[in-house]
């Protein structure tokens, strides 16, 4: 549906800046070089054979043992041209930013929020990088998958808790 | 002697007054909410048992009902409301994930209510019938009537009474205890807004 998309990419960024494309179910995407994340999308925003101005999303995905550990993926989709392309960047864990795409898009101003409250992607640039679901007393980054499970981090408790060996570990974790 | 059975005779009629006259405060964050509505709309009808009208300032209620998933974020909140509702003062808990947390077992879902309030009476179910919900708030009104709220046998405790259940020791009150729902288990880190 989008191979126009591909070959527009793959005759502007000839300098290693697409690490590789592909397609898959009818859905095509592209690996960008990290240093090249927001010249690319600004080119998809702004080439008008492309026209994408729409971000319907952007997350990250924790590929633990690979190395870089993390993605961050970006969907993307273009209302006039009706054709989508998904993009991604590999982010290494050691050091962990990725640059923003809000100057592009600043719809992706939560979206980036989110990705790093729940895996800790850094958007440079970012106007505001705050946790958006968690609460700020919280540490750590949950959906990594080295996250614990069943680790909670309670705001307050009861300080009549009954004894409940059920429930014991998880009610003393916080004293 | 007199005054014992004097005492015993008034507590069983403002117990009876008061298991009829239950003014509840809603607190509905889920989907237990709709079969909550159900369970108070004309079909189920829960004002044949006096308990008719929602409050929704937890100063006018002393029947918390907590309809549907808590998170630990939500924690402060609820037990803020519950300290502000006057004694002695009541806790339903609504559906599996008030009671225990439900099928979320991960690292935002309270394991229960019960973690930040003192529950009554749990309604399991995923949601629960209205049936249920009708059973519950019988079975609140016959514990109201002996006597064995938790808010109720708190009061009993503090006016120096012999309380039935150890498990619940009588609410620290020492100079340390900061107001309910405020005290830091977890440390906000410098400049969060």
């Amino acid at each position: 549906m989008s191979q126009l998309i591909l070959d527009r990419l793959a005759a502007t960024f000839t300098g290693g800046e697409l690490e590789q494309i592909g397609s898959q179910h009818g859905n095509e995407w592209a690996r960008v070089r990290r240093d090249a994340w927001r010249t690319v999308a600004t080119f998809l925003r702004d080439d008008p054979a492309c026209d994408l101005k729409m971000p319907t999303d952007l997350t990250a995905v924790d590929r633990v043992s690979r190395e870089p550990r993390f993605d961050v993926v970006v969907h993307l989709y273009s209302v006039t041209k009706k054709h989508r392309v998904r993009l991604y960047a590999g982010v290494p864990e050691d050091d962990c930013t990725l640059d923003s795409l809000v100057s592009v898009w600043p719809g992706m101003d939560w979206f980036e929020r989110e990705a790093y409250d729940l895996y800790g992607v850094r958007f440079r640039g970012h106007p505001d990088l705050r946790r958006i679901l968690m609460y700020p007393e919280f540490v750590g980054h949950p959906l990594r998958k080295d996250y614990p499970k069943e680790k909670r981090q309670p705001l307050v408790r009861r300080d009549d808790l009954p004894i409940n060996p059920i429930k014991a570990p998880h009610a003393g974790e916080h004293k | 002697m007199g005054l014992e059975i004097y005492n015993s005779t008034v507590q069983a009629a403002v117990n009876w007054a008061r298991k009829f006259s239950l003014f509840q405060y809603p607190f509905v964050t889920a989907c237990c909410g709709m079969e909550f509505m159900s369970t108070a709309a004309p079909k189920y009808d829960l004002a044949r048992f006096g308990a008719e009208f929602p409050r929704f300032s937890p100063r006018q209620a002393d029947l918390l009902i907590i309809v549907g998933t808590i998170t630990e974020r939500q924690g402060p909140a609820l037990r803020r409301i519950y300290d502000q509702m006057c004694e002695p003062k009541w806790v339903v808990a609504f559906g599996v994930c008030a009671s225990t947390g439900g099928f979320y077992q991960n690292y935002s879902t309270m394991p229960g209510a019960d973690q930040v309030v003192p529950v009554d009476v749990y309604i399991p179910g995923c949601p629960p019938r209205p049936e249920q919900v009708l059973d519950a708030l019988i079975l609140l009104q016959e514990r109201i009537q002996r006597g064995e709220g938790h808010s109720q046998i708190v009061l009993k405790a503090e006016a120096g009474h012999d309380v039935p259940i150890a498990a619940i020791r009588p609410r620290d009150k020492g100079p340390q205890a900061a107001p309910l729902g405020t005290q830091p288990h977890a440390v906000r880190p410098e400049g969060a807004k």
